[in-house]
């Protein structure tokens, strides 16, 4: 006797609950019935249970169970993802030779010629001094109790996934800013990609591409830190002064030439925080990502976890303290120069 | 004096909300302001506007915060659509233009100054003030001597590659104004242009436009909230008042002649002696009289008068344009115009009432 059977025989539906039903396979909670024998007892409202897709299922055999919820997600999901990676793979195929070419290129290149040409950037993108000499020593360091390599491939996937992040997350971010329509689809989307558990992001991937692809981990790390930069971006535009938007217009500026001459340098300081959040973004989540075999720092950390190799952990760990502080500090640093360069 | 008109604004009415049409359909049958914001949630943002203004002149729009001044200068160059009226500008109807007519006028008809400015703070002086042309499509080496012109012009001689925060206000609203006339537009919009400077740079600054007006004729729409200044710039005066003109005219006739009780409350606390002239109060005459004190000129203040005759209420004085007597003022008739007048019979509160 099931507590809901009164809903269905009220609706009139029990014929249909019964059709052909051979017994669905039993739930939980009617296998531990079973197990202490025989029916339970008339029971008492006090006992009523929630009217879920379980207790349902008791009183009408033909009402899916929810066991068949996460199946039909399943099989929904593999049975489009034939399709989907036929379409998918030839697009998303670029970021794995652009992956592949910068692992290629970090590791190739001499160590006496490389961290020269990082300093450079440093200095280039940064104009302190300082920091170059912070920077030195951080490599340094790293270098030092070799993990040098780890740090370059870590390096050279953060470049990548950054790179590609902002060559995507602006323009989202500027149709954003000019489209309340588009915005108020986007955020939702913005809001579950941030909010999702990066490990989460990684089972779909798993089905659609095959793991050996460096796409896989380019994709879940593309997918969790654009997040900022295209946030900051539409936000940096809306809050570009309305009067100097109208002086634009009363001079007759084009919207291309407000675009470029107005809204995206007065934007600067936002899209340039957000390109700081969307790199330490890819830098957690390249730790993350080793588990889908993303080379670098963090396929350290997870032998650290995987054979209790404490020291081996911990040091890797603080590898990606140190790499995280540099691409802070120069980030910022750069920042500061365009916001030094604008103040009102 | 040419007369020509430059810029005519013809049953102009702006109505703000959701449904612009439903709600003018209320007020072409009278209903009022506030009715209409309490009954149909919209503003009535303009009213009934008709202004003709002239070209060379200085248009000021003056108006207590909120009475739609800013709402009205950006219906000249559409930088506001409006709900019913006429914008016409040199004979053409500027409502009826596309986009691309549009942007010519913006371009090449009107350049605008802004209330705080609107600089591009990551530009330089220099290059702020070639934006107009630069927008026109100019290489930086053809613009940058006009630019340097009138960053020259109006006192900013080697400032070029300073950025806008480094220049104090009044300086930032010169290269506003530098920016405005680069772009050889011969109607300039100037929205509270010198509001936001303190006053001692405030009276530079219109020193400085009345200067420059002086020299290149510009047809100016200025807007203020401030009476003094509205009096000192204006050739023709508009008051606004929640979206209506209550009067225009030549400001010295509306303070001489209020006709609404609004603007005899407005215009009692100014200095009437600093203002008003000696040609609105004098005796229109060319015959010469015995017994006169002295020569003074049309265009003296009343207050210059009184100096002179050292407050003997029994002098009068010669009242004289380009060597030519206009007039005759006695001191009597000078000290009667300072007491402030009561609105006139026919002003639009007296009718409305
Ligand atoms: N976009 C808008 N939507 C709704 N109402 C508006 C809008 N713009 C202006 N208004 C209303 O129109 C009226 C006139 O505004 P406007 O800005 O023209 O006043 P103003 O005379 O320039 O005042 P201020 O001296 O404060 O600049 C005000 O009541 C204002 O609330
Ligand atoms: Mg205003």
């Amino acid at each position: 006797m099931a507590s809901y059977d009164f809903l269905f025989d009220g609706l009139g539906l029990r014929e249909w609950c019964d059709a052909g039903s051979s017994q669905a396979p039993m739930s939980m909670a009617d296998l531990i019935g079973k197990s202490q024998g025989g029916d339970a007892p008339a029971r008492s409202i006090w006992d009523l249970p929630f009217p879920s897709m379980d207790a349902l299922n008791d009183a009408c055999p033909n009402f899916p169970q929810a066991r068949e919820l996460t199946k039909g997600l399943e099989n929904g999901f593999l049975s489009i993802k034939d399709g989907l990676s036929l379409f998918l793979d030839p697009l998303t195929q670029p970021l794995s030779w652009f992956l592949e070419g910068a692992l290629w290129l970090f590791q190739t290149v001499p160590w006496f010629v490389m961290i020269p040409l990082l300093l450079l950037v440093v200095q280039l993108v940064a104009r302190s001094f300082g920091l170059v000499l912070f920077v030195a020593a951080c490599i340094g360091f790293l270098a030092f109790i070799d993990h040098y390599d780890y740090a370059m491939q870590t390096l050279a996937i953060i470049f990548v996934c950054a790179f590609l992040c902002v060559l995507v997350g602006v323009p989202i971010g500027i149709a954003m800013s000019r489209s309340n329509t588009f915005q108020n689809i986007t955020i939702p989307i913005l809001d579950m990609l941030q909010t999702l558990p990066p490990f989460v992001y990684l089972i779909p991937l798993i089905f659609l591409f095959s793991v050996t692809e460096p796409k896989l981990y380019g994709i879940a790390i593309i997918l969790y830190a654009i997040v900022p930069v295209i946030r900051l971006t539409n936000l940096g535009i809306r809050l570009v002064d309305k009067e100097v938007i109208e002086a634009a217009d009363a001079f007759g500026m084009t919207s291309w030439q407000k675009l470029k001459g107005v809204q995206i340098p007065l934007a600067l300081p936002n899209i340039m925080a957000g390109v700081n959040q969307t790199i330490m973004m890819s830098l957690a989540m390249v730790v993350i990502a080793s588990l889908v075999s993303a080379p670098g720092l963090g396929v350290l950390v997870l032998r650290g976890i995987r054979n209790l190799e404490l020291g081996v952990g911990l040091v890797s760990g603080l590898g990606i303290v140190l790499l995280a502080v540099v691409l802070d500090r120069v980030t910022k640093a750069a920042l500061a120069r365009v916001n030094a360069a604008q103040k009102q | 004096m040419s007369e020509d008109i430059k810029v005519s604004i013809r049953n102009l009415y702006k109505v703000f909300g959701a449904e612009p049409q439903a709600a003018m359909e209320h007020v072409r049958a009278g209903m009022d302001k506030a009715d209409l914001l309490e009954e149909h949630g919209h503003v009535l943002g303009l009213k009934d506007i008709n202004v003709d203004m002239h070209a060379g002149k200085i248009t000021v729009i003056m108006g207590l915060s909120g009475s739609g001044k800013s709402t009205l200068i950006r219906h000249l160059n559409r930088l506001i659509e409006p709900t019913a009226g006429e914008v016409i500008v040199n004979g053409e109807d500027v409502l009826a233009y596309n986009e691309e007519q549009l942007r010519r006028l913006r371009r090449e008809n009107m350049s605008m100054v802004f209330q705080k400015f609107a600089l591009l703070p990551h530009r330089t002086v220099l290059e702020n003030a070639g934006t107009p042309l630069e927008v026109r499509g100019y290489e930086r080496h053809e613009w940058e001597d006009e630019a340097r012109k009138w960053l020259n012009r109006v006192g900013l001689e080697g400032q070029d590659n300073q950025f806008p925060h480094q220049l104090s206000g009044g300086m930032q609203q010169r290269v506003g104004i530098a920016r405005a006339l680069t772009s050889n537009a011969d109607i300039m919009l100037m929205d509270e242009a010198f509001s936001a400077l303190d006053p001692l740079i405030r009276t530079d600054m219109q020193d400085l436009l009345l200067e420059l007006q002086e020299e290149l004729h510009k047809t100016v729409v200025f807007i203020t909230h401030d009476l003094d200044e509205a009096l000192k710039l204006a050739d023709h005066l508009v008051i606004l008042k929640d979206g209506e003109i209550v009067q225009q005219g030549e400001p010295q006739r509306i303070l001489l002649h209020p006709n609404d009780p609004y603007i005899v409350d407005f215009i009692s606390d100014i200095n009437r002696a600093r203002v008003l002239r000696v040609r609105s109060v004098m005796q229109k005459t060319d015959q010469p009289r015995p017994g006169m004190a002295g020569e003074v000129d049309a265009d003296d203040t009343l207050e210059s008068v009184i100096a002179l005759s050292e407050g003997d209420t029994a002098l009068s004085y010669r009242v004289m344009r380009n060597g030519q007597q206009v007039g005759i003022l006695s001191v009597k008739e000078l000290v009667r115009a300072l007491v402030p007048t009561a609105a006139a019979e026919d002003g639009i509160r007296a009718k409305a009432g």
